[in-house]
């Protein structure tokens, strides 16, 4: 199957191709890759891409899968909409 | 291993720096940064270019900035794309004294060739048809200030300066500067001793440490701001909206999401970069107030970020009579990423003893020496 129609990272819209693009050229480190291809920046925050660009990684470097670091997780756990925040935000005060 | 020079910091600031070296014929040049590329505050920036200050010297280093970023992807020769846009930043101000600093600053922005102005606050609503102008007294606009892409534009940077034979090493901790009978002789990381006579500080929100170990007092202190990015939507704004009175920066990315930031007056002086439920209230308080739309937007992450502050808000970027051979571009005070370009041109000239357009003497360390030489910049969010 064509690697530009695999997709890694569904909500950023990134293909198997642009994960080895960018593997070939040096950067082999979940974070820079993720700055550089924005894999796992989208709205389920590396959820569904996490583990499937760490395998990758791991099969280009020839390492085992635990000796790939995950990406920092950040806040927020899920999306919430700006409403819901100052709605939340009134209750408190 | 030997250097002709070493830059610790491998941001924007000491990628451009180790690019104009070698483009102007310097060799042997390595970088040390501890992190992944980005990992500090360059990549925790938020995105925009503007040339809209209050002082003049942060006017012209903006401008060259920005004259350089126009040509950034050729000159660069990048492959991918930085994602520059000009689409100007709408400074609304809400009180009597930020519309009549805004005069005086617009003043001095068009006397340097910077395309500013004020609008009305209907002329406001016309640039940012969404923008809430109950508060509004007035706005400055800027139409050539912008937006680009902070990991891409340190790429692009990085990329180019390998191509000219810089040597980088990313997550290598910088542990001691070694100086012997007052001369620079070894920089020590985790894992290497690196021979050198000169050394450049270009650690952005670590640079005091970085100064503490060779020795060199800089006065600058980080602290923590935070920003939050939404999901993506259609392009619906185009500038750059700040409010520093209402304490407030939001823009539309070209990729589609919304990155907004606010800074903290209570903001211990350290290196905390954590996120906070405070952050997210108040944030999400004041965009929603001034940018009403964006009520239905989710906010998919924030994350924390130091700024580097110098006592007058202003980069402090030269030598230093403390050490011989010690340079330093730091205390950027929240513009590191925008003045990257002449950071790294000006410091450059320094080092190699050329000739420059700027005055040198404006933005060295010894100005504190005699503070009101300089004027206090508070365009700053």
């Amino acid at each position: 199957m064509n690697k530009k129609n695999i997709i890694i990272c569904r909500c950023e819209d990134v293909s198997l191709h642009d994960l080895h693009q960018v593997l070939s050229e040096g950067y082999t480190d979940f974070e820079t890759i993720k700055r550089i291809i924005r894999v796992g920046m989208g709205p389920c925050q590396a959820n569904t891409c996490g583990l499937l660009v760490q395998r990758e990684i791991a099969k280009f470097l020839n390492i085992p899968l635990n000796q790939v670091p995950q990406q920092k997780v950040r806040p927020l756990i899920s999306g919430v909409k700006m409403s819901s925040i100052v709605e939340a935000s009134k209750d408190e005060s | 291993m030997k250097a002709n020079i070493v830059i610790i910091g491998g941001g924007i600031g000491g990628v451009s720096i180790a690019y104009n070296l070698a483009k102007k014929g310097m060799k042997d040049i390595v970088v040390l940064d501890d992190n992944y590329m980005t990992g500090g505050a360059t990549g925790r920036c938020g995105a925009g270019v503007r040339q809209q200050w209050k002082s003049k010297m942060n006017c012209i280093l903006a401008k060259k900035s920005v004259e350089f970023f126009e040509k950034a992807q050729e000159e660069l020769g990048y492959h991918r794309d930085v994602e520059f846009k000009q689409e100007g930043y709408l400074i609304v101000a809400t009180t009597k004294e930020e519309h009549e600093q805004f005069i005086k600053n617009v003043a001095l922005q068009n006397s340097l060739g910077i395309p500013s102005k004020i609008c009305t606050p209907k002329e406001a609503k016309k640039i940012v048809p969404h923008l809430n102008t109950k508060d509004v007294i007035s706005a400055a606009f800027c139409n050539t200030d912008g937006h680009l892409n902070p990991f891409l534009m340190t790429d692009a940077y990085y990329v180019a300066a390998k191509r000219l034979g810089v040597t980088f090493f990313y997550k290598e901790k910088v542990l001691d500067i070694i100086v012997k009978d007052g001369k620079i002789d070894k920089v020590v990381t985790e894992n290497k001793e690196i021979y050198t006579n000169k050394v450049v500080n270009a650690a952005g929100s670590y640079a005091k440490e970085i100064g503490d170990l060779a020795g060199v007092d800089i006065p600058v202190y980080s602290e923590n701001h935070q920003i939050l990015v939404t999901e993506p939507i259609e392009t619906i704004q185009g500038p750059m909206v700040i409010s520093f009175s209402k304490n407030i920066y939001c823009q539309q990315v070209p990729h589609g999401s919304f990155l907004m930031g606010r800074s903290d007056k209570n903001a211990a002086h350290d290196h905390d970069i954590s996120s906070s439920h405070e952050f997210l209230d108040e944030m999400c308080k004041t965009a929603v107030d001034l940018l009403p739309p964006l009520a239905n937007l989710r906010v998919v992450r924030s994350w924390g970020g130091s700024y580097n502050l110098s006592p007058d808000r202003q980069p402090i970027i030269g030598d230093t009579d403390q050490l011989e051979g010690y340079y330093m571009a730091c205390g950027f005070s929240g513009h590191g990423f925008m003045f990257a370009p002449v950071t790294g041109d000006l410091l450059s000239d320094i080092i190699l003893d050329l000739p420059s357009e700027i005055d040198k003497n404006y933005l060295h360390i010894d100005r504190f020496k005699n503070m009101k030489e300089t004027d206090f910049e508070t365009s700053v969010v």
